[in-house]
């Protein structure tokens, strides 16, 4: 008999962040204390997108979402950085991150 | 002696004439000055040349100083005495033109204190005219200049504020066969719009023209900021490839702001066009500022450096001229609201059926789609309220069914269908709900239908003291 060995990511703290009206899809809830459970693989954005679609949008997804990214005309930061900078879907998610999906703004 | 006496009168009748012409010098050279005085304030107060459409390569020569005179060093007396600014800096930011594309509740701000702090010469460019509903946050216009284009109201202001400026207001909409030629006779732009398709637009043509781009936004109660195209810094378009879907946009007539918002960012917008002129660096290239007004938070983020692969800044850009850019970002280059046409005529029914409906009390549900604070500032009687977002929501289709129940139980005959109105502000989103409701109350005797225009047809075509917002 072969013995199958899955090695699981440990369960991870972070918080989430809503601003520029992308919190209207969260319930007007700006932040988020969540702990993603323990996983097949470790988390990254690209799983974190899924999990956020699954467990905590409210309502119309494709205002958030689209495809396996965000939809154009929202910024990710992770712990006050440009996503683009950190390695965007693919940047895993550690203990204690701040991750914020900012809305840009077009009003004046 | 009697020739001595002579010679007295000679002299005293000599000394009043002196006194006579010295009277007669003085009064002319105080009527002169009176004239002098009446022709510089008639100049001051002329409106400034409006530029247009036809005439925007006539814009008055701008001829920087080479020194500041008297006046110039009293005026900025307090700012010059700032190292980082100094009488080289207050020069440079003389001898610099900045145009602002917008002037509403950042272009206001951002004129004031630029106007104040001496640029050289001050472009203003909006298509739009001056509305009383704009007066809460645009704070350069007037309750007498309602109606006029905003581009002259602030250039009125500013020239009062510091006739020294050179204002050259712009009543026009920028678009891709006029920006270059408007651009190219300033040294920075500033953002001040409020839409998606203009801000494509004034990024483009800075990457043209390589011009520095400030640009600010703001909503309900949050502002963003960044410096745009700025010594090897990204664009636009570097952090946003692909606009917006236009359905995720909300302009500041939906979605609100507190007019002191848009005010922070543009005067923050002012001082890192100001920083720019003097020669100081600037703190928003490759940053984004967040400001959020709840929290009394601002956030500063480092932001990716200029794309490689950007189409119109990068190593090989497929972007070289001007395009459509309403077609681009599917949207219209204004702020204002469009008007959906989703339901067909016979869908919909008029602000004056419903006056008839209303006033012969036939059995019907009225669903506003508003948001809660919405009905607080007006409402038709006996709405059921259910936000358009929420239209699907569980617990928000059981109040509405136990209503419909409720009401179908006082039709006179069992085979006529209950009139359900769907209305919202404008019409538009009250059709949306008028799909999703059709689905959603499919197993009840309902009509769905909304009434075209919403509550603000109804203002202008039933009750004129209903309010308009």
């Amino acid at each position: 008999m072969s013995k199958v060995t899955i090695s699981m990511a440990n369960s991870v703290n972070i918080s989430l962040e809503f601003s520029g009206g992308a919190e209207l899809l969260f319930d007007m809830v700006k932040r988020h204390d969540v702990t993603l459970p323990e996983n097949s693989q470790p988390w990254t954005i690209k799983s974190l997108l899924v999990w956020i679609r699954d467990n905590l949008l409210k309502e119309r997804p494709e205002l958030f979402v689209q495809g396996d990214t965000v939809r154009p005309g929202i910024l990710v930061l992770v712990n006050d950085v440009d996503w683009e900078l950190m390695g965007e879907l693919e940047y895993q998610l550690e203990e204690n991150d701040r991750i914020v999906f900012i809305s840009t703004l077009h009003g004046g | 002696m009697a020739a001595s006496g002579l010679e007295d009168t000679e002299l005293l009748r000599l000394r009043e004439e002196v006194a006579e012409k010295t009277r007669e010098i003085e009064r002319l050279k105080l009527m002169l000055a009176e004239g002098n005085d009446t022709k510089a304030q008639q100049a001051k107060d002329a409106p400034p040349t409006l530029i247009e459409s036809g005439n925007i390569q006539d814009i008055p020569t701008f001829q920087p100083a080479d020194r500041l005179d008297k006046p110039a060093i009293a005026r900025y007396s307090r700012q010059l005495i700032l190292p980082e600014l100094g009488v080289k800096g207050q020069l440079a930011l003389c001898g610099t033109s900045v145009l602002l594309v917008g002037a509403g509740g950042l272009g206001c701000p951002a004129a004031v204190y630029l106007a104040a702090a001496g640029v050289g010469r001050l472009g203003l460019v909006d298509y739009d005219s001056v509305e009383l509903n704009n007066l809460h946050r645009q704070v350069l216009h007037t309750e007498g200049r309602v109606g006029t284009p905003k581009a002259l109201s602030v250039a009125t202001a500013v020239k009062g504020l510091n006739s020294t400026v050179q204002c050259v207001p712009y009543h026009l909409q920028l678009n891709s066969t006029n920006a270059l030629d408007v651009i190219k006779q300033y040294d920075i732009v500033v953002d001040c719009t409020d839409n998606v398709a203009t801000r494509y637009l004034l990024n483009d043509a800075c990457v043209f023209t390589n011009k520095p781009l400030v640009s600010g936004s703001a909503l309900r109660l949050e502002g963003q900021l960044t410096v745009y195209n700025y010594k090897g810094g990204p664009c636009y378009r570097c952090m946003y490839p692909t606009p917006p879907p236009p359905e995720t946009v909300t302009n500041c007539s939906d979605g609100g702001v507190l007019g002191v918002v848009p005010g922070i960012i543009g005067c923050l917008q002012a001082l890192e066009v100001i920083k720019m002129a003097a020669g100081q660096e600037v703190s928003y290239s490759q940053r984004l500022l967040l400001f959020d007004a709840l929290d009394g938070t601002f956030r500063s983020i480092k932001l990716r450096p200029r794309q490689a692969s950007c189409v119109v800044c990068g190593d090989a850009p497929t972007v070289t001229q001007l395009q459509d850019y309403e077609q681009f970002c599917g949207a219209k280059a204004c702020d204002k609201t469009q008007s959906l046409r989703i339901l067909q005529d016979n869908e919909r029914i008029s602000v004056q059926e419903y006056h008839t409906v209303l006033s012969s009390g036939a059995p019907h549900l009225l669903v506003d789609v508003r948001q809660p604070v919405e009905l607080d500032i007006c409402q038709l009687p006996n709405p059921i309220n259910i936000p358009i977002s929420q239209v699907s929501r569980p617990e928000q289709l059981q109040q509405l069914k136990t209503a419909v129940t409720c009401k179908v139980q006082q039709l006179e005959q069992d085979d006529h269908k209950l009139p359900v109105y769907v209305v919202c502000r404008q019409g538009n989103d009250s059709q949306l709900a008028v799909e999703q409701l059709r689905n959603l109350l499919s197993d009840l005797p309902v009509h769905v239908t909304d009434i075209r225009g919403g509550l603000m047809a109804w203002a202008r075509k039933i009750d004129t003291s209903f309010p308009e917002y």
